[in-house]
């Protein structure tokens, strides 16, 4: 069986995303990234549904503005900060800790990044990094390669969550290996949150089909035309997802099968034809 | 006596502390713990030569020639 034909998960359609010991109606996570503005930032995180967002960690500027954090918090939803920028497992450690004590969330969605061209997980630099913080008493949710292998080495070290990318950071190219976001949800134990390189609604719908716990995304939304509209759609096709992978898709087959019944046809078969 | 505030030159008052440099570049009065005394949460932290410093110890830590301090809190992110 294709390992993207597996049943339902038998969690019901009503069952909170839990990660860690905190749960959530919401499968969408929506990342701030990207967004042109905090006013239109505000109305698509509300049209997203979302209930935990990302947000970087940088040297504090006056803007005059609303701060992001204030927004969040009079929105009611949860800050995850990230280690967006880090190359190594030190400086990821340091903007954990930093992000820690300013927002107040042992939660951080790692990052260590190999290059700045491809924006893909360094692998070594990501497991000692995840084993650190581990230790020092984060709830670490790992964006990652889509290798089955390094996320089950993850899930190993103790992370909450195995975040793979679909194909790199803002490239929207959607999920380019199905097979191995397959065969890391069929081993994981810990939620499976698709992340990155969802560029419109059937990507995020496709990685909740293939059995993903939830979906991250931003810059889908935030560079969209109309960001607003376009986190409706990711809120309905997170849903769509998750709601046809509980209901069980048809095994996929080789050749045509009638749906319609074949007895009592008013045309006569093809032999009597022939006659 | 020169520091690095945020990647720029700073010249600390005799005795400035921590707490007094938060409380400045945000214009919010912070308490003896650092927490923000009109009641919000404050949102920030600080690391002092690429090590943090908690928000407690803030008022205890005197700024020193040459230390590189950065504030930092959350923008929007990926």
């Amino acid at each position: 069986m294709d390992i993207r034909d597996a049943g339902p998960t038998g969690a019901s359609l009503t069952a909170p995303l839990v990660i860690g010991e905190r749960s959530f109606g919401s499968r969408l996570v929506m990342g701030t990234g990207g967004a042109t503005s905090m006013a239109t930032l505000e109305k698509a995180l509300v049209a997203s549904g979302t209930e935990l967002t990302t947000v970087a960690m940088r040297r504090f500027g006056p803007t005059g503005r609303e701060s992001l954090f204030a927004l969040l918090e009079r929105l009611g939803i949860h800050a995850l900060p990230n280690t967006a920028g880090c190359y190594t497992a030190r400086d990821a450690v340091l903007t954990a800790e930093l992000a820690r004590e300013a927002l107040e969330t042992d939660w951080v969605k790692l990052e260590v990044i190999a290059d700045e061209d491809t924006l893909l997980p360094d692998p070594v630099e990501l497991a000692r990094a995840a084993e650190d913080l581990v230790g020092r008493g984060f709830v670490v949710l790992a964006y990652t390669n889509d290798d089955p292998a390094l996320a089950r080495r993850l899930e190993d070290l103790g992370v909450a969550a195995v975040m793979p990318a679909g194909a790199p950071i803002g490239t929207g190219l959607g999920i380019l290996n199905p097979h191995n976001i397959g065969l890391i949800v069929s081993r994981a134990s810990v939620p499976v949150i698709l992340d990155a390189g969802v560029g419109t609604a059937s990507d995020a719908c496709l990685a909740m089909e293939l059995g993903c716990d939830a979906v991250l995304l931003a810059t889908a939304v935030t560079r969209a035309q109309d960001p607003v509209g376009m986190a409706t759609a990711m809120r309905y096709a997170v849903e769509a997802g998750f709601r046809a992978r509980h209901a069980g898709r048809i095994p996929r087959r080789t050749l045509a099968l009638a749906s319609s019944p074949l007895e009592g046809m008013i045309a006569g078969s093809r032999e009597e034809d022939a006659l | 006596m020169t520091a690095t505030v945020n990647g720029e030159a700073y010249a600390p008052r005799d005795g400035e502390t921590v707490l007094d440099l938060v409380a400045a570049r945000l214009g919010r009065p912070l308490g003896p713990d650092g927490q923000p005394l009109d009641g919000g949460r404050l949102g920030v932290a600080v690391a002092v030569d690429r090590a943090v410093v908690p928000r407690g110890s803030w008022s205890r830590t005197a700024l020193a020639d040459g230390q590189h301090i950065d504030i930092v809190t959350a923008v929007q992110g990926g």
